[in-house]
C-alpha cells in the first residue's frame, strides 16, 4: 500500500468516525469538537487532491471561525438530556421522511456519475500557476456576479442579525469613550490662584 | 474642529501611547538599583529589630531576672518564662523561650526589659529547617547574646543618648 | 542529498519520512530554545524597565534559567480537578500548542530555506493558527470552573475579532506582493534601496494594525484580559498544573514568536538587508524577530491591561474600519502611475 492510499484510509475512517461521533455523542460540546475533528480530516483529503485552496479556507472559514462560535453557544447551554429525550420516537416519522428525501436528492446528483465498477475519475490537479491564482481568476471573471450575489447576502444577514438582535438598553450606565477620549486637562482642570494665608491680602477697593 | 483634528490625530498617531513607551524604555537603559544581597547588604540601623538574644554582665552572670514583664507585653504571646530560687537566694529563669514563629518584631519585650538582658540584635538571616527549629530556648537566645555582644553592647551605647 | 545517503539503509519512502523530520526537527528543537530564552529576556527586560536586574543566579548572568524552570515544571504534579472532562483537559494543551508549531512548517527562514514551499504558505498560517483558539476554549471548559470558563470565553471572543483585522491587514501586503507564497512575498520587497522597499513604508499602519492584533491575538499584555489575574485568577489555565501548563506556556511563547517572525516576513522584509550594500542572510530575520519581540515585552511593563469591552471596541469599531479604508486607498494608490512600490 502506497503511502497516499494509506493516508487517504486513514483520514477516510477518522473522517466517517468523527461524523458519526458527531450523531451519536451524547454531550454536545464532544458533538462540536468531533465536527471539528471531521472538517479537519475533510481538509487533509482535500489537501491529498492537490486543492490546497479549498482545504484551506475549509479550515480557515468553518474549523477557525464558524465553529469557534458555534462551540461558545453549546458552551453555554445547560441541556437536561432527560427532558431532550422524552418523546425521542415521536420524531422518527419525520426524521425519516427528511432523510429519505436527502438520500433521493443525493442519488440524483452523484448517482448519474458514480458506478461501482469503474473508478471515479480525478480532475487533474492544476500545477502551472496554482490553483489558489486559478481559482481567484475564475471567481473574479466567470462567477464575478454569483460571487458578488454571495456577498452580498452575507452581509445582508450580518446586517439583519445585527439588526434582529440590537435593543439599547435605558438603564445602562454607559461612557461615551469618544467623550472619554477627548477629556483632556484644558476642560477638566481650572487651576485658580488664590492669595496664602500669609502673603498679602488684596485690597478690594 | 480645531479642537477635534487635535483629538483625531493624537488617537490616530497614538501619541500618548508613544509617551509612555519612550518613558519605559528611558528607564531600561537607567541604572539597575537591585541589592545583590549575599554580596551586598542594605546598611542597617544601631535599632533595627531581628533575632533575640540574652544578655550577661561583664563577669558571665546572666542579667536576666525573670521579672515577665517581657511576657506580659508581648503582643504575640511568643514569650515563655518559668522562674525558681537559685541557691545564693537571687530569682533566675529556668525556662525562656521565644516562638520566632509567633514573633512579630515589634521590639516591647526589648523596651520593657529593665536590666537591658533581652535584645533584639541585626541578625535577621537566622533560618530553621522544621517547625521547632524556630523555638529559642534560653540556652540558643544566650549563645546568640555571647556571640553578638560586642555589636550589641555597641548599638546600646550609640542609641542610649536617645532613650 | 542526505535522502541519497539515506535510501539505501532504509528504502525510497522511509528516508524521504525520516529526512523530513530531520528537518522538522531541525525547526522545532531552535524554536523551543527560542521560547525558553524568551522567557528569560522577558524577565530580563521587565525587569530592567522597573530598574531591577531581573533573574541573575542560575548559570552565568542567570543564563540556565529557563532549564531550572523547565525541570520545575516537569516534575511537579498534575492535578485534574473534580468533574473535570479527564480526556479534553489533558488534550486542551496540546491542541494549544500543534498549531502554534505546525505553522512553522511554511515559514521560509532565507531565501529557499523552507520546510515546506507552498503557494498558499500565508493562508495555511492563518488557517492553521486561527486553529489555537480551540486549545483556550477547550481547556476553559473542560477545567469545570467558572473563571477558566469566563477566561476561555472572553480569549475566543477576543481571538476572533482580531483575526479579521489581521486578515485585513495581511490582504494589503497580498496586494502589494501579489502572491501567498511567503517567499515570494519577501521577494517582491527586495529593491536597490534597502530598506525603502519594504511593505513596512506604504503600508506602516497596517503594520500597527497588525502587531497590535497580533499581541491581541496571543493574549499577551495589554490585551490579556483571557488570562487577568486580578479578576478571574487566570483564566482558562487556572486549573493547570506542571507539564500541563508549560505546554501552555511553550504554545503562548511560541505563538509570540511566530507573530513576530511573520510581521519581519511581511512588512519587514525578512532576510532582506536594510541598507544596500549589506548581504541578506537569516542572521537579519532573527534580528528584526529578536526586535519585534522586544516590542511584546517592552508593552508588558508599559501598559495596563485593557478593559473588555474597550477590546472589542478596538478591535471591531477601530481596526476593522482602519484598514478597510486602508485597503481601499492602496488599492487605488497602487493604480497610479507614480506608485513605486
Amino acid at each position: 500500500m502506497s503511502f497516499e492510499n494509506f493516508s487517504f484510509y486513514m483520514f477516510a475512517t477518522v473522517l466517517i468516525g468523527a461524523a458519526l461521533s458527531v450523531i451519536f455523542s451524547r454531550n454536545p460540546v464532544h458533538a462540536a469538537l468531533s465536527l471539528v475533528l471531521a472538517f479537519f480530516t475533510a481538509a487533509g483529503i482535500w489537501l491529498m487532491l492537490e486543492a490546497e485552496f479549498l482545504a484551506i479556507s475549509l479550515i480557515l472559514v468553518y474549523v477557525g471561525a464558524v465553529m469557534v462560535l458555534f462551540l461558545f453557544v453549546v458552551m453555554m447551554l445547560d441541556i437536561n438530556l432527560n427532558r431532550m429525550r422524552e418523546g425521542y420516537w415521536n420524531y422518527l416519522l419525520p426524521a425519516l421522511v427528511v432523510s429519505g428525501i436527502f438520500l433521493a436528492e443525493l442519488i440524483v446528483l452523484i448517482g448519474g456519475r458514480v458506478s461501482f465498477s469503474k473508478p471515479l475519475e480525478v480532475p487533474a490537479a492544476i500545477t502551472v500557476e496554482g490553483n489558489t491564482l486559478q481559482l481567484g481568476r475564475l471567481l473574479y471573471t466567470e462567477y464575478l456576479y454569483a460571487f458578488e450575489l454571495a456577498a452580498v447576502i452575507l452581509l445582508v444577514a450580518i446586517v439583519a442579525a445585527i439588526a434582529l438582535t440590537l435593543r439599547r438598553r435605558k438603564d445602562m450606565k454607559l461612557v461615551s469613550t469618544d467623550e472619554q477620549f477627548s477629556a483632556n486637562r484644558e476642560n477638566r482642570l481650572k487651576i485658580v490662584s488664590m492669595p496664602t494665608e500669609g502673603g498679602r491680602r488684596e485690597d478690594p477697593s | 474642529m480645531f479642537g477635534f483634528i487635535r483629538d483625531a490625530s493624537k488617537t490616530f498617531l497614538l501619541t500618548e501611547l508613544r509617551k509612555g513607551l519612550m518613558l519605559t524604555l528611558k528607564y531600561f537603559f537607567a541604572p539597575k538599583i537591585t541589592v545583590q544581597f549575599p554580596e551586598e547588604k542594605t546598611p542597617q540601623s544601631s535599632r533595627f529589630r531581628g533575632l533575640h538574644a540574652l544578655r550577661r554582665y561583664p563577669n558571665g552572670e546572666e542579667r536576666c531576672i525573670g521579672c515577665k514583664l517581657c511576657e506580659a507585653v508581648c503582643p504575640a504571646l511568643a514569650i515563655t518564662i518559668e522562674s525558681e530560687q537559685r541557691d545564693d537566694g537571687s530569682r533566675r529563669t529556668t525556662r525562656y523561650d521565644i516562638d520566632l514563629t509567633k514573633c512579630i518584631f515589634c521590639g516591647f519585650c526589648e523596651e520593657s526589659c529593665p536590666v537591658d538582658s533581652i535584645v533584639e540584635t541585626r541578625v535577621f538571616e537566622y533560618h530553621g529547617e522544621q517547625r521547632g527549629d524556630l523555638v529559642y530556648t534560653k540556652e540558643m537566645l544566650l549563645a546568640v547574646g555571647d556571640r553578638y555582644e560586642d555589636e550589641i553592647a555597641e548599638d546600646r551605647e550609640s542609641d542610649a543618648k536617645y532613650r | 542529498m542526505i535522502v541519497d545517503f539515506l535510501t539505501p539503509y532504509l528504502g525510497d519512502q522511509l528516508a524521504y519520512f525520516s529526512w523530513t523530520l530531520i528537518k522538522v526537527l531541525a525547526i522545532l528543537i531552535p524554536v523551543t530554545l527560542c521560547v525558553a530564552y524568551l522567557t528569560l529576556a522577558e524577565r530580563k527586560v521587565i525587569g530592567f524597565i522597573q530598574l531591577r536586574l531581573g533573574p541573575n543566579r542560575v548559570g552565568p548572568k542567570g543564563l540556565l534559567q529557563p532549564f531550572a524552570d523547565v525541570l520545575k515544571l516537569l516534575t511537579k504534579e498534575i492535578i485534574i480537578p473534580n468533574g473535570a472532562n479527564k480526556f479534553l483537559f489533558v488534550i486542551a494543551p496540546m491542541l494549544s500548542l500543534m498549531p502554534a508549531l505546525a505553522a512553522w512548517a511554511v515559514m521560509p527562514f532565507a531565501d529557499g530555506l523552507v520546510l515546506s514551499n507552498i503557494d498558499a504558505g500565508l493562508l495555511y498560517v492563518l488557517a492553521i493558527t486561527s486553529m489555537g483558539v480551540y486549545g483556550v476554549i477547550v481547556a476553559g471548559w473542560a477545567s469545570n470552573s467558572k473563571y477558566a470558563l469566563i477566561g476561555a470565553m472572553r480569549s475566543g471572543a477576543q481571538i476572533v475579532a482580531y483575526e479579521i483585522a489581521m486578515g485585513f491587514a495581511l490582504v494589503c501586503v497580498l496586494m502589494m506582493s501579489g502572491s501567498l507564497n511567503l517567499t515570494t512575498i519577501v521577494e517582491t520587497q527586495r529593491t536597490s534601496l534597502g530598506f525603502l522597499g519594504w511593505n513596512l513604508i506604504p503600508l506602516f499602519p497596517m503594520f500597527v494594525v497588525y502587531f497590535i492584533s497580533g499581541v491581541a491575538e496571543t493574549n499577551r499584555a495589554p490585551f490579556d484580559v483571557a488570562e487577568g489575574e486580578s479578576e478571574i485568577v487566570a483564566g482558562f489555565h487556572v486549573e493547570y498544573s506542571g507539564t500541563t501548563f508549560a505546554v501552555f506556556f511553550l504554545a503562548e511563547y511560541a505563538n509570540m514568536i511566530l507573530i513576530a517572525a511573520l510581521a519581519s516576513l511581511m512588512f519587514l522584509g525578512g532576510w532582506l538587508s536594510p541598507i544596500p550594500g549589506i548581504p541578506d542572510g537569516f542572521g537579519w530575520l532573527a534580528a528584526k524577530v529578536a526586535f519585534m519581540l522586544f516590542f511584546f515585552l517592552w508593552f508588558r511593563a508599559t501598559f495596563p491591561r485593557y478593559r473588555y469591552d474597550q477590546i472589542m471596541r478596538l478591535g471591531w469599531k477601530v481596526f476593522i474600519p482602519v484598514t478597510i479604508v486602508w485597503l481601499v486607498l492602496i488599492g487605488v494608490l497602487m493604480r497610479m502611475d507614480w506608485w513605486p512600490w
